[in-house]
């Protein structure tokens, strides 16, 4: 069973036990237009909550993704590299970014559920 | 020129509410509030450009008029010839040249276009430089020339393969017309300005018409399935993919026309042992440019990976040299090409095309070649 969550910055991470799968939102998506690039952080780096982890470019700029909680990244979406555009088709499915053992639990606390983050965006 | 914060105090052009209209997200630009995008999105509004055609609204840029007070056109261009480096005694009427004004040091204080129509002079000014230039005009040539900015006027764009089929429904002369040509036609029963040019690498027109007819010109134009409304991401990346330079950002203040790899569009007539050499601002460093080489110059550069290289980014020539030996001053990623693109300047030792070089991207060095430009080719009716 998995919980989604959302931040402020436009992120989500489904939750499975400690693990928690990061991408960014549809909405964000939206923001971006079309993405030609995506840099994943290395597998194996300890991320802090809020650190720059990733970058996503569109064809006018480039914008950070934030590490939502702090953790050590597990495994990154080699599917990105390829095809950047994922990021638009499919933002909250199968271009997620990476996924990261959630050091502390408790750091979940200061996301939003999906009711939350719709009133967020509106 | 700051662009101010103050949504407010943004002005707007003529084509503001139908932009609005067609769902273009409005952003800040030169003291204007101008489409960035529409709902295509840049990538498929640059694809559709090279593809079909693309109509861009350039109604903030600046158009003058120079009429000479003798009523002859060379008077206005012997004037003219003061402030810029170019030969515009030598444009033919109903034709037009790509010029430079330049200041006292032999940078450039804006680029612009000069086109004779028979009784004066037509130029076409960057918006954030217009109230500058129209003043350099004024202080410079009023004694020779009334110096009349046509702020009743917009500017439009046509630009693509198939914008000479597109315009020539509503514009008769259209396909006659050659690359830099440029002359009052009528489209669509309009009188407009039309000149066979554009900042996209292709083929295309610019029209000036009147402020009050230019929306329903610009809706026929869109009328047709091959026209979609393009925004100025999609401006950037086709002129950055054309090597085209953009003024504050591949040429300023501090760049010569030779650094910037402008030497085309300067005639020999203006430079050394030329009819009328010199005589421009900056000529002495300008012309010593042209004669001994200056020390750095502005090259394309291409990067072996996908990730954009973008202005700002500073270049090494070793992967693990310590001193940037020069700057990226436009980058971002080349639809068409499909991959990045970028502009910057180097050491004139370094700017052989296969040159390799680095640049560091979020503190990393990734590896770059200097490329030819127009990245793509060019596709202008000569």
């Amino acid at each position: 069973m998995t919980t989604t969550l959302y931040t402020s910055d436009h992120e989500w991470l489904a939750i499975d036990g400690d693990v928690a799968t990061v991408g960014i939102t549809d909405y964000a998506q939206q923001q971006l237009g079309d993405v030609v690039f995506v840099e994943l952080p290395k597998i194996g780096r300890a991320l802090k909550k809020a650190e720059a982890a990733a970058v996503v470019e569109s064809v006018k700029a480039a914008s950070d993704v934030y590490a939502p909680v702090t953790g050590e990244v597990l495994e990154t979406n080699a599917e990105l590299a390829s095809e950047p555009a994922l990021v638009n088709s499919d933002a909250q499915g199968k271009a997620w970014f990476f996924k990261i053992r959630i050091a502390d639990k408790s750091e979940l606390g200061g996301l939003m559920d999906e009711a939350a983050y719709t009133a967020h965006t509106a | 020129m700051p662009v101010p914060d103050d949504q407010k105090s943004l002005r707007h052009t003529p084509l503001h509410a139908l932009h609005v209209s067609l769902g273009g997200k409005m952003v800040p630009f030169a003291g204007y509030d101008m489409p960035v995008q529409y709902p295509a999105g840049v990538l498929k509004e640059h694809l559709h450009t090279r593809a079909a055609a693309g109509l861009f609204d350039v109604s903030h840029m600046g158009q003058i008029a120079l009429r000479p007070k003798s009523g002859k056109v060379e008077d206005a261009a012997r004037a003219l010839e003061r402030l810029v480096p170019q030969d515009i005694v030598a444009i033919a009427p109903n034709r037009q040249r790509y010029a430079q004004f330049t200041n006292a040091d032999g940078g450039i204080l804006d680029d612009l276009m000069v086109a004779n129509f028979g009784d004066h002079l037509f130029l076409v000014v960057n918006a954030a430089c217009k109230d500058a230039d129209e003043a350099h005009l004024r202080a410079n040539l009023s004694g020779d020339c009334v110096i009349d900015p046509l702020a009743d006027r917009a500017l439009i764009a046509l630009q693509g393969p198939k914008a000479e089929t597109v315009l020539a429904t509503l514009c008769a002369a259209a396909p006659s017309m050659k690359f830099m040509d440029a002359g009052p036609h009528e489209v669509a029963g309009i009188k407009c300005f039309v000149s066979r040019s554009g900042y996209t690498g292709e083929d295309g027109f610019e029209i000036s018409a009147p402020a009050s007819d230019v929306e329903r010109l610009a809706k026929m134009l869109l009328d047709n399935p091959d026209v979609l409304p393009i925004g100025l991401g999609a401006r950037d990346s086709l002129r950055l993919e054309a090597g085209l330079c953009l003024y504050g950002h591949d040429i300023d203040t501090a760049t010569t026309p030779v650094e910037a790899a402008l030497e085309w569009s300067v005639q020999k007539s203006r430079r050394s042992g030329g009819a009328r050499a010199g005589g421009f601002p900056g000529a002495e460093k300008i012309l010593a440019h042209f004669d001994n080489g200056a020390s750095r110059r502005r090259v394309g550069l291409r990067a072996e990976g996908r990730a954009p290289v973008r202005e700002g980014a500073p270049l090494f020539a070793d992967a693990d040299a310590g001193e940037p030996i020069g700057q990226v001053t436009s980058g971002g990623f080349g639809p068409s090409l499909n991959a990045p693109v970028a502009m910057g300047y180097v050491p004139t030792d370094l700017s052989a095309l296969g040159t390799k070089l680095f640049a560091e991207v979020r503190g990393q060095r990734l590896p770059l070649a200097v490329a030819a430009m127009p990245f793509v080719k060019n596709t202008y009716k000569r």
